[in-house]
């Protein structure tokens, strides 16, 4: 499997969640893990581009796919990707926990939905549990990253290329 | 990191299987025991996270081709065993053919779930508060059961069992489910708790057909002026079984409405 653009040998143990191969083999501990049942969205990742609960799927199954994490998103020292930087600018977080499956979520939301009304945006970021924030700069957040992914429309090209590195 | 977090697995103890032909994954069915077929892994793997599933193998067929496809066959829209349910939701043909299945696919969980998750998949695992299975009853659609064996029609009236269980033999494969064209007016509604999640109580219309989900073991047949009647759900933390049974009237009276 390919995660954030390397090449990856799958875990021998089948019984490994992608979960907890990407925090545990890979170090990758970016992506957080709340319910592992699939309810909370923490642990959302893009696979082949479209967002995925990694705790719902054994790492073996990504064998042959393109896993993307929160750390494929904007290498260090790189601008931030337009929805870190939406979330950034509009406080869309408190203590941060959620937001690495919620940022991988919109990515994949706005992908989908460039111009979304509220309405879809209630929608797309329902999936996500969050504690702190009430969700009210969340909304905003994801507002702004449809704006940001306007303004620079190459900028998600761009990133996209970054990943493949 | 806590050392014992490193070789941290979840769910419990199985032989994992990844057949690459229709017939492999049919041939394994028939020789294993206590097999369990994995498709979308939305419902199977929170049961191994949980451990509340402990089959001795995974028969994975995600790598199975060909049954990714949606088709019109016979006045309706087939959907093969790996379609995933995004893949449903977005699909012009099923939108035109059997808006139904459509307008259903948003009451299934969110979409992030549907990514991965597959209609047939809902129809096997059998969940009595889920929506396809209700759906297909209403409609009078059927699934098609793969085996060493051969090919059986199994339609949906005889194939839900009971909680989680269906008519699938130990060695089937629902290879595809079909889904005719509604007869007439349709509509499904259902109320949750929380947006996505499981129905409290739900009902499907089709034409002056009344297929009720979460009020009983499997989905059923009700009489639209009297939908209630023989019904006796269980309660629990969510709803009593009084209260479901004003939802199922209340909900009867909104798609009768469509």
């Amino acid at each position: 499997m390919k995660v954030n653009g390397v090449d990856r040998p799958a875990p021998a143990d089948p019984r490994r969640l992608l979960s907890d191969h990407l925090r545990h083999d890979l170090g990758l501990t970016g992506t957080h893990v709340g319910c592992e049942h699939g309810v909370c969205g923490c642990c959302t990742v893009l696979l082949d581009g479209a967002p995925v609960r990694s705790c719902l799927m054994l790492a073996v199954q990504a064998e042959g796919h393109d896993v993307t994490t929160i750390e494929g998103l904007a290498a260090p020292g790189a601008p931030l990707h337009p929805v870190q930087q939406a979330f950034h600018e509009c406080h869309g977080l408190q203590c941060g926990f959620c937001t690495p499956g919620f940022v991988m979520s919109v990515v994949g939301f706005l992908k989908e939905n460039p111009n979304p009304s509220p309405e879809q945006i209630d929608e797309g970021i329902s999936g996500n549990l969050c504690r702190c924030t009430g969700y009210a700069s969340i909304r905003r957040a994801v507002h702004r990253a449809a704006e940001l992914t306007s303004l620079s429309p190459s900028g998600e090209r761009v990133r996209e290329r970054g990943e493949a590195r | 990191m806590p050392r014992g977090c490193i070789r941290r697995v979840k769910p419990p103890p199985f032989e994992y299987h990844a057949p690459t032909s229709i017939d492999e994954a049919c041939s394994l069915l028939s020789s294993l025991e206590d097999a369990k077929v994995l498709a979308g892994g939305q419902s199977l793997v929170p049961l191994l996270n949980f451990r509340l599933a402990r089959p001795a193998h995974l028969v994975d067929i995600n790598r199975l081709p060909g049954l990714d496809r949606i088709y019109e066959r016979d006045g309706g829209v087939a959907v093969g065993a790996l379609t995933r349910q995004a893949a449903v939701e977005d699909s012009e043909l099923v939108a035109r053919v059997c808006p139904l299945l459509t307008d259903a696919m948003g009451l299934i969980a969110h979409r992030v779930i549907r990514n991965r998750g597959t209609v047939c998949g809902s129809l096997a695992h059998s969940d009595p508060a889920s929506e396809l299975p209700a759906v297909l009853l209403a409609l009078g659609g059927n699934v098609i059961a793969r085996s060493t064996r051969g090919d059986r029609v199994i339609p949906a009236g005889e194939l839900f069992k009971s909680v989680f269980e269906t008519t699938l033999a130990p060695d089937e494969l629902l290879v595809e489910a079909w889904f005719p064209a509604p007869s007439g007016p349709f509509a499904i509604a259902e109320e949750s708790r929380r947006h996505g999640d499981f129905a409290l109580a739900g009902v499907v219309r089709v034409a002056d057909r009344l297929a009720l989900f979460g009020v009983a073991p499997t989905p059923v047949l009700a009489d639209p002026r009297d939908p209630t009647r023989g019904l006796d759900p269980s309660g629990d933390l969510e709803a009593t079984p009084e209260f479901r049974l004003h939802l199922v009237k209340v909900l009867t009276e909104r798609v009768l409405a469509a």
